[in-house]
């Protein structure tokens, strides 16, 4: 058996405590290894879902054999590249097509983009009041570059008409038993033909990881990772609103409740579908409980990250959030990615350091000092602050 | 009793096999849970669609009616096989070990 189990950070209670606004927590981690995977953190084993351990989303660029897997369906075909098929159809074509991954790989332009792909559900385990679903820390997440094809040049040669209103995907894998409704995702017309929506084939220079969508999945970059569609086989272009439960009742927000892109199409007076990533940050270089040594140099550094505005600066306060000084930022790789931060340390004093990141967006919005609470957690982009002793 | 449930998992995985050409599910590792009235028949039922870790990783945000509207909605929204008598024994029982507890 490939697998392992270790408990790593066993903090007694961590995996029960809730957080106080702000606090990081250390839940209990089981890594389990997963087919051409190291080892991640363990949630279900069946369908997989695995979280990217801290240490490893370090890298400016998140590695293939670290990158956080997610499924809801357990039926989850290895597809033969050779005979893969991208069916393009729906009401709203002229020409429905039916590609080869060598037709696909060909007939279009090719196009790179560096981009964050986080699950709408990250850091669900770390919210409170606590809510039910996979109970992710903080590595449902990675950046990755994709190299594909746009969206909007297949949808062209399919010849998408005027009255499209929305585009719906579906990927190979499938539910167990027939009356769990297949995974099947939309988009507004609108996003499926931005110039930035890919259907990629590789990652990291890398054809696509079978956990990770081979032979070619969907990057919608600054929207939460439910719309990436893996293992894609099926696009349709509608005139109208597409119903299945995981657009009408699966990863919705209270109705006006959070900024970002609203889909109209799928939008009711209560409820709204997920959309975009909320401006965010992520520590890497510390966890709480960390000790420095007084007087030795010590760097606080991470990843800020937003729906593709692009991240404007990121601050740190070590006074408790009422001064707030400029990190520096590390190399641009593009709106859609993440970016770095470095901020050093004063170790003069021994003690407690209590330091707070909160990053910007050039969209105008900074992470919040509270949560907007919400019944399935997501979008948890509250400043985090982390704890470190020095002596 | 881990062979027991190892043998439930085998069985599901032969039974997908069946279906489909080529599935990948990897070796699942034997999990059980907590030793109790109900509890063969919750593993039973619970285990078709998915591995049981939801269990214990939910049981922190879980009471009784948590629990009963995971259930119903297992029923109601993915289409579990779990008749209303079922319900009520797996939810003595979910109740019983998982309710806002690791
Ligand atoms: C017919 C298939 C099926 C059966 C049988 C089933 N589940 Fe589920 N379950 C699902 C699906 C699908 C999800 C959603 C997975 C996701 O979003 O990743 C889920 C998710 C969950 C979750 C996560 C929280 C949530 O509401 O999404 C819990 C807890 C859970 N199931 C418990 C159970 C229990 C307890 C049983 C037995 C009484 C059970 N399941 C039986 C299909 C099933």
């Amino acid at each position: 058996m490939l697998r392992r189990r270790e408990l790593l950070l066993g903090a007694a209670g961590g995996w029960l405590a809730s957080r106080a606004p702000g606090a990081a927590a250390t839940p209990e981690q089981v890594l389990g290894t997963l087919t051409g995977k190291k080892p991640l953190i363990q949630h279900a084993f069946r369908p997989p879902n695995f979280e990217t351990p801290l240490k490893d989303l370090i890298p400016a660029f998140t590695p293939n054999d670290v990158f956080f897997v997610r499924y809801h369906l357990a039926v989850i075909p290895r597809i033969n590249p050779a005979t893969w098929r991208l069916a393009v159809g729906g009401s709203s074509v002229g020409t429905a097509l039916n590609l080869s991954l060598q037709e696909l790989q060909h007939d279009f332009e090719r196009v790179e983009l560096a981009a964050v792909n986080q699950c709408s559900g990250n850091r669900r385990g770390l919210f409170t009041p606590r809510a039910a679903g996979v109970q992710w820390g903080n590595g449902a997440m990675g950046n990755a570059l994709w190299s594909g094809v746009r969206l909007r040049d297949v949808l062209r040669r399919a010849r998408i008409a005027p009255d499209a209103l929305e585009v719906v995907f579906n990927g190979a894998d499938t539910p167990v038993l027939p009356g769990t409704p297949d995974f099947v995702k939309s988009l507004p017309a609108e996003r499926a033909l931005d110039e930035n929506t890919l259907i990629a084939f590789a990652m990291n220079g890398r054809p696509l990881p079978h956990w990770n969508g081979a032979p070619a999945r969907l990057i919608v970059p600054g929207w939460t990772g439910t719309y990436w569609m893996k293992h894609l086989t099926d696009i349709r272009v509608e005139p109208r609103a597409f119903d299945g439960f995981w657009m009408k009742s699966a990863y919705r927000l209270p109705t006006g409740a959070f900024p970002g892109y609203r889909f109209a199409s799928q939008e009711n007076p209560e409820t709204t579908p997920i959309t975009e990533m909320l401006v965010n940050s992520l520590i890497t270089s510390h966890v709480s409980g960390a000790r420095l040594h007084r007087g030795v140099a010590a760097t606080l550094s991470g990843k800020a990250w937003d729906n593709g505005a692009g991240i404007e600066g990121v601050e740190i306060s070590v006074d408790g959030r009422r001064n707030w000084r400029d990190a520096v930022l590390g190399r641009d790789l593009g709106r859609y990615a993440w970016r770095e931060f470095h901020l050093p340390l004063d170790t003069s004093a021994s003690g407690a350091l209590t330091a707070a990141v909160r990053a910007r967006s050039r969209n105008g919005a900074r992470q919040p000092d509270a949560l907007t609470v919400n019944a399935a957690g997501y979008h948890d982009n509250i400043v985090q602050t982390v704890t470190l002793e020095v002596a | 009793m881990r062979g027991a449930i190892a043998a439930v998992g085998l069985l599901i995985v032969v039974g997908l096999a069946g279906g489909a050409a080529r599935i990948v599910v990897a070796a699942e590792e034997p999990m059980t849970l907590a030793d109790g009235p109900g509890r063969d028949l919750t593993i039973g039922r619970c285990i078709i669609c998915h591995s049981l870790e939801y269990i214990p990783s939910n049981a922190p945000v879980m009471n009784r009616a948590g629990w009963q509207k995971t259930i119903q909605k297992m029923k109601d929204r993915f289409g579990a096989p779990i008749t209303d008598e079922e319900s009520k024994e797996i939810l003595d029982y979910l109740d019983a070990h998982y309710s806002g507890k690791v």
